[in-house]
């Protein structure tokens, strides 16, 4: 019994190496685009020239391939300051995604906390059947009411705005359910003895359920924010106008116009994302695994 | 008769004015975004044209059965989700498992293995791009082992591609909302399994699995979801029209937008959102049977 507890770290590092190099696996993709990034846009030219081009194999073009750098020769930052200093589309851009992201996380989390708090905490008619029609909108993709959505969005006058995207984002399906999920946890007794002192529901949605709900909250901002931040199918609808789209869409542009900045304006691009998910790590994950779990 | 207007009476006494109140900005806004959008296209599918056309009844399920672009995408979409959700439902359960034992830096892990998730499409897709491309990473690799290149994304390898992709982005989700689960099921249940000498796979089917099927349920809806999102990753790698093998029904509905054929746009949507319906009534009706079963 002595001699395995001695030995119980040995399996349990192995293990944990195993999963570290798969982790690093996983990030390889990352990594490399942080890497590329510090090359000059000389160095891009030459390694990934040859992306995208049919080289014939017959006339000599057999050993022709794009050479993957993992470090760049010389370290340097002429990409960013091409990006931020002498292109200020780009920035531009940056603005438009985070003009029309912003806005629908505030709006959906707003809205969304309300009716989630009537479908988790108050009883009445036809609850359960409303609710199952908000999950199933969830699940629909994009495109099943894209033909409608254009009729009302055109209807409403909203075409071409960012309005077309920012107010469907706001009353999106999914806050509702997952915020729902996460208030279901959140035990009777505390509404009910709220309700003993004389508290109405408005005082205990505000006072007791949303600081309760906080890492659902912290979840669903996180959530939202992934799925907007990198929105494709809305913007290639609603924005024909070039100089109103996201940075998702012009990043596609760049790569091939201008792929000697498309690293550094790809890791401007995930910054942001990466480094809310860094901050709210702990309340993302907690708040994911409550709304998984069946109240 | 009674007893049922009583019981009527009783939920109306609720909470329901309360209710009403908390849910009216998102039922109103759910309403004209998608509720409403949504019936109209239902009612377009039976209709010869946009808006105040003749009913032909189901002509235009008939046009869009008989056209082989709806065929192959709809195939398409239908392996995909086949084959992807199973796919990244077992590997992020393995994962889940493993993560759970004590390991070193484990939080490390855990944040390494959800950060694909953060990251934008858009960013990535250069770094996808360099290994794919037929004078890519990859195939400089299959090069040097003296193998013929491959054209990864021209080919049936497209779809494994796109599998990989999906499977790299959402596995950290599915491992947190199953670490959730693994670490709901109370460790006495094995220890008495144990006593009573039941095996690894016996306790891997008589416990884990069955106490973890509520999550499951959840993790399936998620990743469904999710499946309908690689229309990103395939609209950046490849454009309106890639290669046969990911030409999903996303494609096939966005372009039949910007060809004016909303009747077989709108036919295909019902379609679809026939299956999901189906698809869910049928996981909950499992569910319910399984909660019964349970108790």
């Amino acid at each position: 019994m002595q001699v395995r507890k001695r030995w119980v770290w040995l399996p349990r590092l192995a293990l944990s190496l195993w999963l570290g190099s798969l982790a690093i696996l996983m990030l390889v993709p990352i990594l490399l685009t942080v890497t590329n990034s510090l090359m000059t846009e000389r160095e891009i030219g030459l390694n990934y020239g040859l992306l995208g081009q049919m080289v014939d194999t017959a006339s000599g073009g057999k050993d022709a391939f794009v050479n993957l750098k993992i470090l760049p020769d010389w370290l340097s930052l002429e990409q960013y300051r091409h990006v931020l200093v002498l292109a200020p589309k780009f920035l531009r851009m940056f603005w438009n995604s985070a003009a029309m992201v912003l806005p629908i996380i505030v709006g959906q989390v707003a809205v969304a906390a309300l009716a989630a708090y009537a479908f988790a905490k108050l009883r009445f008619f036809g609850r359960d059947k409303l609710f199952l029609v908000y999950l199933m909108t969830m699940l629909m993709p994009f495109q099943v009411t894209l033909v409608p959505n254009y009729m009302v969005i055109d209807w409403l006058g909203l075409m071409n705005s960012e309005a077309a995207i920012i107010l469907p984002g706001i009353f999106g399906a999914f806050g509702v359910f997952m915020l729902r999920q996460f208030m279901a946890h959140i035990p009777f007794a505390y509404t009910e003895a709220a309700k003993m002192d004389g508290a109405g529901q408005w005082t205990i949605f505000l006072r007791i359920i949303l600081p309760l709900a906080k890492p659902g909250l912290a979840a669903l901002v996180v959530l939202l924010f992934v799925d907007y931040w990198n929105m494709i199918e809305q913007p290639i609808i609603f924005l024909q106008e070039a100089a109103r789209q996201p940075l998702s869409l012009y990043l596609s542009y760049i790569d091939k116009e201008a792929r000697g900045v498309a690293f550094a304006a790809s890791v401007l691009y995930m910054t942001p994302m990466v480094l809310l998910f860094l901050y709210a790590e702990s309340y993302f994950v907690e708040g994911v695994q409550l709304s998984g779990i069946k109240g | 008769m009674n007893k049922g207007k009583l019981q009527l009476q009783r939920w109306m006494r609720r909470d329901t004015a309360a209710a009403l109140l908390f849910l009216a900005p998102s039922v109103i806004g759910f309403g004209i975004f998608y509720a409403i959008p949504f019936l109209l296209g239902i009612y377009e599918s039976f209709t010869d044209r946009t808006m105040g056309g003749a009913f032909v009844g189901l002509d235009n399920y008939k046009e869009l059965l008989d056209s082989g672009s709806f065929r192959k995408a709809a195939g398409n979409t239908l392996l995909f989700t086949a084959v992807g959700v199973p796919l990244l439902i077992v590997t992020s359960l393995g994962l889940a498992m493993l993560l759970n034992r004590s390991l070193y830096f484990r939080n490390g892990l855990r944040t390494a293995f959800i950060i694909p998730l953060v990251v934008p499409v858009a960013s990535i897709v250069m770094i996808w791009q360099i290994f794919f491309d037929w004078n890519g990473t990859l195939n400089a690799w299959l090069n040097a082992l003296g193998k013929e290149r491959v054209d990864w994304l021209q080919s049936d390898w497209s779809m494994g591609i796109i599998v990989m992709m999906y499977v790299w982005k959402n596995i950290g989700y599915n491992m947190i909302l199953f670490l959730a689960g693994l670490q709901s099921i109370p460790k006495d249940y094995y220890e008495t399994a144990r006593i009573e000498g039941a095996g690894r796979l016996r306790q891997l089917f008589g416990i884990t699995l069955v106490y973890l099927t509520p999550t499951l349920f959840f993790v399936v809806l998620i990743s469904v979801i999710n499946s309908f999102k690689v229309f990103r990753e395939t609209y950046l790698l490849a454009g309106d029209y890639p290669y046969d093998r990911i030409y999903m029904l996303q494609h096939f509905m966005n372009n039949m937008f910007f060809a004016l054929d909303i009747q077989k746009l709108t036919a295909a949507a019902t379609l679809m959102v026939g299956c999901i319906v189906l698809l869910v009534s049928g996981m909950l009706r499992v569910e319910r049977r399984f909660r019964e079963d349970m108790e």
